[in-house]
């Protein structure tokens, strides 16, 4: 057995860290090594995605950073080593590399599409039957699959500095600003715009971001499971106070979200009222 | 046959053809491509600190939660600042400055093919780069280095500020247009006898194909300032959605520039890291063709792959799918260099000088931001980490850990070359540690920031969001980093004065730079010797050593 050499201890450390790294990236720093997840289906399947992509990245790391520290120590100018060798290349070997890096992504791009469907297709979330639109066959490249089983289709607006939140229903009827609150187990499909710059839309733990554009519409999904509160925050500057431009998706039992629209509507109406009564005496005044 | 029968390959100085200038009114009225140069590397490096100014006081203000330093329309201008200096003021035009230094030594030839155009390039750069900074004293632009619509419409920031960064746009673009032009001009009719295109040095190639990918580029953004211009100043809607226009039009026009940019400024990052690892492996360039293919290749790829920086755009899914397969080609002749680097190293004599620790160091670094690339070029994954810390942190691993270590490679390999005498190793090497050292904490750490869910340019964070940890460790590197590049600073300004003799030849390099005096004389060469090979200067020593029966020391020619 050949002795241990500094670049082999080099080498083994460096093996060892990173092996180090991933066990105590699942307890210690759970999220500090992956995107957040555990709220949706889909964030969760991206979290997966990005896993395995990671984990090629990181045998491809180790594999390069250790051919580099090894070339560099083991071939270090020694007196009375021996010389360099004068040569320029190898086809084969330079195929083989080139042929090589196109095999990992190709398997990375199959892996992708395995993922794609269930990622963007709303549908996915639910295997049970389609309760909107049924029978109808869609064949578009750029509509997602409407939804099975309960869903809720909210539209929302990115504003300098607030998310709103339309309802479905009768205009202005039910709305809210900066809290979402949907019910459990209902695939909640987003259509998102903006009426004034870009905003982009994110809440990690539901999923990707999905840029709100000024005349443009653009969509995403999240079903969540269990009754809870997700926070995120606008990802695409959008002035000063971009920093505080936030949302948060609350998720609460279908009992208790019948209740909440029902309080939301009595309140969005009792306000109106009030607003039209004022202004009716401003005007008589 | 004696030696003196056959004349000896050397440089013969004559005196200057006209009296010599000096003051600094040569400098300003100077079109010798070697002061050009200078003044490129100088006027890009003082941008470069300006700019670095501009980051501490970001990482300032991040490094704990819900800090009051800055507020959030300073902390833009500061972000804007910051990501237009090291782009357009620093990182491209550096390389303009190591191109016109050295295009002209490395191919055999006097200066460049029109060498007034040249000084023109550097005044519209300087500038363009005054014109740029004027906007402190107002109100700087904040719609960050993208400038995206509508926020940088009159409507939402009325401020000069974007008509500044606009006319920066213009200033340094056709300044870029120009030199481009320039150095295709030089590179194509200028070449000494027998370099053919095989037998060019790779910093060269990579020189060449940055300037024909400014010329692609350009034009695009160009045409979308001035389309901005318009918007903001009569009335028109390119980008206006409510007056018919389409904000994506300016991410479109912008990202065809805006991604050939990413290979305008590491491309001849990778030509200096070329010609440094033969040199200091004492080793031929392992597959030479192959590195000019690939290089060619990159640009080919490059103005294919735009949209994915708008991958979270409403953009239908087979249009993503596209950019996904176009941005993983893009890696494999990436990868073909770098697997070609550390095959130059192998079973070489890998001399250990300050240069060959920033490109050893570039290798080390590029590798994880190409890793990383291939991460976010996984559409549905780059939904999560579009526009979070990771893709900053990303972004800073090519450029600075790819294109400035390149960079710092370059400037520490030909620093003999341009000054004369020789940089200091222990300084240069421990500003190389503490450099890299400083990278890694401010920027790895960032890559977790943006797992976690932190948006990228938010002026300030709640101590409840769970970044403030990353936060602090970044700043604390991140002002690392900047001792870490004083330090080398301080090394080029010692070493001008009080470095020791550099002689012609002090690597025992390959290309023709080295043929000739350090620094060189106005005209470069007296006699510019045939080409025979990619390693002119090898086959020069050889053939001295032959005729003379001696080894032919480190310096090939009797300095003069």
């Amino acid at each position: 057995m050949r002795a241990l050499t500094r670049p082999r201890l080099l080498l083994l450390a460096l093996a060892g860290a990173v092996a180090l790294g991933l066990v105590g990236a699942q307890s210690a720093f759970a999220g500090a090594f992956t995107p957040e997840s555990g709220g949706s289906p889909n964030a969760d399947d991206i979290d997966t995605l990005y896993r395995i992509v990671l984990y090629v990245g990181l045998v491809i790391f180790v594999g390069v950073e250790g051919a580099l520290l090894w070339a560099l120590f083991r071939f270090k100018l020694k007196r009375g080593g021996p010389p360099a060798l004068q040569i320029r290349g190898n086809t084969p070997l330079e195929i083989g590399w080139t042929l090589g890096a196109a095999v990992i992504l190709v398997v990375l791009a199959v892996v992708t599409f395995l993922y794609l469907d269930d990622i963007t297709d709303p549908s996915s979330a639910d295997p049970g039957p389609r309760e909107t639109l049924a029978g109808v066959a869609f064949a578009t490249i750029d509509q997602p699959n409407p939804p099975r089983g309960r869903e809720l289709p909210i539209r929302v607006n990115g504003q300098q500095y607030l998310w709103r939140y339309d309802y479905p229903g009768k205009s202005g009827e039910l709305f809210s600003y900066y809290e979402m609150v949907v019910p459990t187990d209902t695939t909640v499909t987003l259509k998102i715009t903006s009426q004034d710059v870009v905003h982009s839309w994110w809440i990690p733990q539901l999923g990707g971001k999905a840029d709100a554009v000024p005349g443009h519409t653009n969509e995403t999904w999240f079903r969540i499971s269990r009754p809870g509160r997700y926070g995120g925050q606008c990802a695409e500057l959008c002035g000063e106070n971009h920093a505080d431009m936030r949302g948060v998706v609350v998720a609460k039992e279908p009992a208790d979200y019948e209740a909440w629209v029902r309080r939301q509507k009595a309140g969005i109406k009792r306000s109106q009222e009030l607003l039209a009564k004022s202004r009716r005496n401003e005007a008589l005044r | 046959m004696t030696i003196d029968a056959v004349a000896r390959p050397e440089v013969v100085v004559h005196g200057p053809l006209r009296a010599r200038q000096s003051g600094w009114l040569s400098w300003l009225t100077t079109t010798d491509h070697k002061k050009i140069g200078l003044m490129y590397l100088f006027t890009t490096v003082v941008f470069f600190i300006v700019g670095g100014v501009e980051a501490l006081l970001m990482r300032l203000q991040l490094g704990q939660a819900e800090s009051t330093l800055i507020d959030g329309s300073t902390y833009n201008g500061l972000v804007s600042l910051h990501g237009t200096t090291m782009i357009f003021l620093f990182v491209v035009p550096i390389m303009a400055g190591f191109g016109n230094y050295l295009v002209p030594l490395m191919i055999g030839a006097r200066d460049m093919a029109f060498p007034r155009l040249n000084a023109l390039s550097f005044w519209l750069l300087f500038f363009g780069g005054i014109t740029f900074y004027v906007s402190l004293f107002f109100e700087p632009p904040a719609a960050g280095w993208t400038s995206y619509t509508p926020l940088s419409d009159d409507a939402y920031l009325p401020s000069n500020g974007v008509d500044a960064w606009i006319l920066l746009i213009h200033l340094t673009g056709l300044s870029s247009i120009l030199g481009a032009i320039n150095f295709v001009a030089t590179i194509h009719n200028m070449r000494a006898k027998g370099m053919s295109w095989g037998r060019m040095p790779l910093f060269v190639w990579t020189i060449l194909i940055y300037s024909f990918l400014l010329i692609i580029a350009l034009p695009s953004i160009a045409a979308a300032v001035t389309m901005l211009l318009t918007d903001r100043k009569f009335g028109t809607s390119f980008f206006d959605a409510t007056g018919g226009g389409d904000p994506l039009l300016w991410q479109h026009l912008f990202w065809f520039f805006g991604h050939p940019e990413v290979y305008i400024m590491i491309l001849p990052a990778f030509g200096i890291i070329s010609e440094v690892l033969p040199v200091f492996a004492r080793k031929p360039i392992f597959g030479y063709k192959a590195i000019a293919a690939a290089t060619v290749a990159i640009a080919f790829l490059g103005v294919l792959v735009w949209a994915h920086h708008m991958f979270t755009t409403p953009t239908a899914t087979v249009v993503l799918v596209f950019f996904m397969v176009s941005s993983f080609l893009i890696a494999i002749p990436t990868g073909i260099k770098i697997f070609n680097w550390i095959a130059t190293l192998w079973r070489g004599n890998v001399v250990f000088k300050t240069p060959l620790y920033f490109a050893a160091g570039f290798i080390g670094l590029f590798v994880i931001g190409g890793i990383s690339g291939v991460i976010l070029a996984v559409f549905p994954v780059d939904w999560q980490l579009h526009d979070s810390y990771f893709v900053v942190a990303h972004i800073h691993y090519v450029l600075f850990g790819g294109s400035v270590f390149g960079i710092f490679a370059g400037l520490y390999y030909w620093f003999p070359k341009m000054s004369g005498r020789m940089p200091g190793e222990g300084l240069g090497k421990l500003s190389f540690w503490v450099m890299f050292v400083g990278f890694n904490l401010t920027f790895l750490v960032q890559h977790s920031a943006g797992l976690s869910g932190m948006p990228r340019r938010i002026y300030d964070y709640q101590e409840s969001a769970g970044w403030e940890g990353f936060n602090l460790a970044s700043t604390i590197g991140s002002f690392l980093l900047g001792i870490g590049v004083l330090i080398s600073i301080v090394n080029f300004i010692i070493s001008v004065r009080n470095g020791t003799k550099a002689g012609n030849d002090p690597w025992r390099a390959n290309t023709l730079e080295w043929f000739t005096q350090s620094p060189p004389p106005e005209n470069n060469f007296d006699v510019v010797p045939r080409v025979r090979s990619v390693e002119p200067m090898k086959d020069i020593r050889r053939e001295v050593e032959n005729r003379t029966g001696e080894p032919s020391g480190s310096v090939a020619q009797p300095v003069a």
